[in-house]
């Protein structure tokens, strides 16, 4: 049934203002990783002892919800968006606190809290509602005069970041913090800030090689490969290696069934080594084409808390894709985080589909952009 | 909520773009996208938004480096890297061990040797049924801790050990039961078969196989690199002689412990070295302080007596005294606040050698007047007693000299005490002085008989023959008549001195030591053992001296290794022997 320019439904109004090609890249990469957890996942089910097709299964009950979602929140208008950002943040951010007594500790941190049937990382759906929150308070600052919007948006942040390190959770800090202070620099951080925060920034990092051991061995191992346990990381490498051009076809992998987490932080090797450097450049380029045509069209947005939100979700999305990747090639230090769309996990599924939800309800067409 | 909300701004926006709104606000009309809840307009944060776009720019092409540098990555790894495919290439673990050359004694016994063993480890993720598993490893293993390894089989660990270094034959064993899950890693296992025998020589490795102590440590690029073996000067048998005589001396006078040296009069081959108590190098991890502690080497002491070796030696060699030359005993000498006296007093005037067989301080400081501060501290060094012994294991003591070498110094040193020296270079020394009058330096390792020592003299050959007839007056007529044993013409002298504790000495804590050299007439090796602490028994008559604690000890060592050394025994009044070790003077022994 096609859908007219004249029809006003909600439905019909939303597929004429959405995003088309956002929509359809998001669109592909789901189904990438529908394709690539079935190479993946069942050697990693067999080796936990369940049915091939466990995770496969699973992935795709959690995708449907996650369409759901994802495309429920692309109906809605910005203030509703800010809404659902506050509500489902103090929850989350809430659950975050709880974990620290009730979460499940897993590799030395408490990230997860189990309920039946699914196990959530209540961080992964802080992070955007953090963006939302943050671009509300720098872009109040302009709108309302003297709205303190740089300390409100400072006092957040500390706060926020104060709940991940109690997990301890490195990487997630240092996402919201990137993103965070890229949002801060958009809305226009002065120029001593900047060197501040460089400065601070540098401080931080260091700081965490220095008191975390598991940042510190995973540096070290970074830096240099020789020492300890590098076993994912040499395995993705081979894997990568023995795709070549073109990959060895779907399904005819043999070293992805040497990875552990080859379904979640370490899919894209399985991509390499199945599909080849082709499909791996498409994935890398889908992933620049939502983000640099999600900026190209912020230069006609006007309202602030839409550009800094957009902005936001995007460089937290782009990171994240780009820290996956950099991960499995050792072009980066190793770091749990998911490649968006296309890993396998629920919570980080559910998560992402969040904030895809609130990008395409922010970047639908409106009125006051400058065409 | 009422302060997020008016914080964030949710209810200050016009009514009907309330959370009630229609799900797509009805532009143009509807609030929310263009006016701002105070009514500034929108054109107010237009500067703002110029300067956001700018900026913006610069993160988009941060971003497109970023995923630039992600393609190159993938190119990088994918086509043109060859950095995997030589890891895959490279040769399997098994190959890749480095295996660490043997060390065998002078005869070519196996000290210490690598084997290749497997250890079995298990993957949990793929063990089917750990119960089961358990149940058919204990028919190879029987003392195998089931519930230790059921526990970690349920964690979630990938890999755990079963069972480390197992000989090929239970490896056999394990590979028929054919258990999925287990695999077998590639190990070395360093093993030194003679035990603690060699333990203080040898050393011993880390668990990565680096050489951390002894010989295993200053060879460790030699054993390694092309799996080359080290023979040593050591000759396992007197080694096991020495260590039992030295482990009985020390039970018998309820001793701390001891050390042994013996060595090549000649060349400085250690043949022997004991340090006790020791440990099993096979199982380091067991071994206290106390054990790891090199008595022979490492341990620096004040020697007593058997210093006075040196100080007749130099003043013979000098011609400051003959072996007639006469001295004052009757009583103490005194400087400054010390008195120095005599252990047993003879009360009476002695010649050298009675100064040497009764052990007289008195005397032998009366000597060393006659040599000199400088002289006897370069004759010392001359020796090598003043710097660190050129050993070849890193426990290797430096030895303590007198700061301010004063005439006090000089008169402690010249009967041994105020400089502490290791029994190596004790014994080095003696060798040096009574093999015909050439510098020793000592060695573990076996020398090349090809490759002609340097000969660097000492003392004169006469001075040599001196003290030779003095060290053999110490067993016939002296301190040291235990030590005798017939047919093989011992000579020596014994030591007895208090143990320092701070600043002062320590009361009833001495090392008693002898250090003696055989056949005298023409020495060919030299025997020290010390004796650390000992306690009197009523067998000694409550004594703990040298002449009572360690010269037996010596005795019995020599009566056992001369044998297997070779030396033919000989008629100990035989004329061509006597003649040889007579003193031109008359001696009052005990």
């Amino acid at each position: 049934m096609p859908i007219t320019r004249s029809d006003q439904s909600i439905l019909g109004r939303w597929w004429w203002t959405v995003d088309h090609l956002t929509l359809g890249a998001i669109a592909i990469l789901l189904i990438v990783g529908v394709l690539l957890i079935q190479a993946a996942s069942p050697p990693v089910a067999m080796r936990i002892g369940q049915d091939g097709y466990y995770f496969v299964e699973r992935h795709l009950f959690q995708l449907l919800l996650g369409v759901v979602l994802m495309v429920g929140l692309s109906l809605l208008s910005p203030s509703q968006i800010r809404m659902v950002a506050l509500v489902v943040g103090v929850i989350s951010f809430a659950l975050v606190i709880a974990t620290h007594f009730w979460g499940v500790e897993i590799k030395g941190a408490k990230r997860w809290i189990h309920l039946p049937g699914l196990s959530i990382q209540p961080s992964e759906f802080l992070k955007p509602c953090f963006i939302i929150l943050s671009a509300r308070l720098f872009s109040r600052r302009l709108e309302t005069q003297n709205f303190p919007g740089f300390t409100f948006a400072i006092i957040l942040y500390v706060i926020v970041v104060s709940g991940l390190l109690m997990q301890p959770d490195m990487g997630m800090t240092f996402l919201v913090s990137i993103v965070w202070a890229t949002q801060f620099f958009l809305a226009g951080m002065p120029f001593f800030l900047m060197l501040g925060f460089i400065g601070l920034g540098a401080a931080g990092i260091l700081a965490a090689y220095f008191f975390f051991p598991h940042v510190t061995s995973r540096v070290d191992r970074f830096l240099n490969p020789d020492v300890g346990d590098n076993y994912q990381i040499q395995k993705s490498l081979e894997a990568f290696h023995s795709g070549g051009w073109l990959g060895v076809g779907p399904g005819e992998g043999q070293i992805k069934m040497a990875i552990p987490d080859a379904h979640a932080d370490f899919i894209f090797s399985v991509a390499g080594e199945e599909f080849g450097l082709i499909s791996c450049v498409v994935i890398v380029a889908l992933f620049a084409f939502i983000i640099l045509r999600g900026f190209w069209r912020l230069r006609h947005e006007n309202n602030f808390f839409i550009f800094l939100s957009v902005a936001g979700l995007l460089t937290e999305f782009g990171l994240q894709a780009v820290i996956n990747m950099g991960s499995s090639l050792h072009l980066l230090p190793t770091k749990g985080m998911t490649l968006p769309f296309i890993s396998y996990g629920g919570s980080s599924l559910l998560a992402l589909s969040l904030s895809a939800g609130m990008l395409l309800s922010l970047t639908r067409k409106h009125y006051g952009q400058n065409t | 909520m009422s302060f997020f909300g008016s914080l964030f701004g949710f209810f200050n926006a016009k009514p009907n773009a309330s959370n009630r709104a229609p799900a797509f606000p009805q532009y143009p009309s509807n609030s929310g996208w263009n006016t701002t809840p105070h009514g500034r307009s929108l054109a107010a944060a237009l500067p703002a938004l110029e300067k956001a776009r700018g900026r913006l720019v610069i993160i988009g092409a941060l971003f497109l480096l970023l995923y630039m540098y992600i393609v190159y990555g993938l190119f990088d790894t994918m086509i043109f890297n060859t950095d995997a495919e030589a890891k895959n290439a490279a040769p399997p673990p098994e190959a890749a061990i480095a295996t660490r050359g043997d060390i065998v004694d002078r005869n070519g016994e196996l000290l210490a040797t690598s084997l290749q063993m497997a250890s079995l480890a298990a993957d949990p993720a793929l063990v089917i049924d750990a119960n089961d598993m358990i149940k058919k490893l204990k028919t190879v293993f029987p003392d195998l801790n089931g519930a230790d390894i059921l526990k970690e089989l349920n964690s979630k660990k990938r890999f755990i050990w079963i069972k480390r270094n197992l000989p090929p034959k239970q490896q056999d064993a394990v590979n028929a039961l054919g258990i999925p899950g287990l695999s077998f890693e590639p190990e070395e296992k360093r093993l030194y078969p003679k035990g603690a025998l060699t333990a203080h020589i040898i050393g011993y490795n880390s668990i990565d196989h680096v050489g951390i102590a002894g010989l295993e440590k200053t060879f460790d690029g030699f054993l390694t690199k092309k799996n080359q073996s080290l023979q040593l000067a050591l000759d396992i048998r007197l080694q096991s002689i020495l260590r039992d005589a030295l482990a009985e001396g020390i039970k018998t006078f309820n001793a701390i412990g001891g050390a042994g040296v013996i060595m090549d009069a000649h060349n400085g081959e250690i043949l022997s070295m004991v340090s006790l108590p020791d440990f099993d190098p096979n199982e380091v991890a067991k071994a206290n302080d106390n054990q790891r502690f090199n008595r022979a080497s490492l341990g620096i002491y004040e020697m007593g007596s058997t210093f006075k070796t040196f100080t007749l030696a130099q003043a013979l060699d000098r011609g400051a005294i003959s072996v007639s030359s006469s001295f004052d005993c009757t009583k103490p000498i005194s400087i400054g606040r010390f008195k120095i006296n005599d252990f047993h007093p003879m009360h009476r005037w002695l010649n050298v050698p009675e100064i040497f067989l009764h052990s007289s301080n008195i005397g032998a400081v009366q000597i060393v007047e006659k040599i000199g501060i400088n002289a006897q501290r370069d004759f010392l060094g001359k020796l090598g007693l003043l710097k660190q012994a050129p050993l070849e294991i890193p426990e290797v003591g430096k030895p303590m000299i007198p700061v301010n070498w004063q005439e006090i110094s000089m008169m402690t040193v010249s009967y041994g005490h105020g400089i502490s020296v290791n029994a190596v270079q004790l014994t080095s020394a003696a060798a040096s002085v009574l093999n015909g009058g050439t510098l020793v330096t000592p060695t573990l390792i076996k020398r090349d008989p090809a490759i002609p020592l340097p000969q660097t003299r000492v003392v004169s050959p006469i001075t040599s023959d001196q003290m030779r007839q003095l060290y053999r007056v110490v067993v016939t007529a002296g301190t040291g008549k235990s030590a005798n044993v017939p047919g093989y013409v011992v000579g020596g002298k014994t030591g007895t001195a208090d143990k320092q504790s701070g600043k002062g000495y320590k009361k009833d804590a001495r090392l008693s030591s002898f250090l003696a050299a055989f056949p005298m007439n023409d020495p060919k090796y030299v025997v020290f053992i010390m004796i650390d602490e000992p306690k009197g028994t009523k067998e000694s008559y409550g004594f703990a001296t040298g002449g009572w604690v360690a010269a037996p000890t010596v005795g019995r060592v020599i009566s056992q290794i001369a044998p297997l050394l070779g030396i033919s025994p000989v008629d100990d009044n035989d004329d061509s022997i006597t003649e040889t070790l007579r003193l031109p003077v008359a001696v009052k022994g005990e």
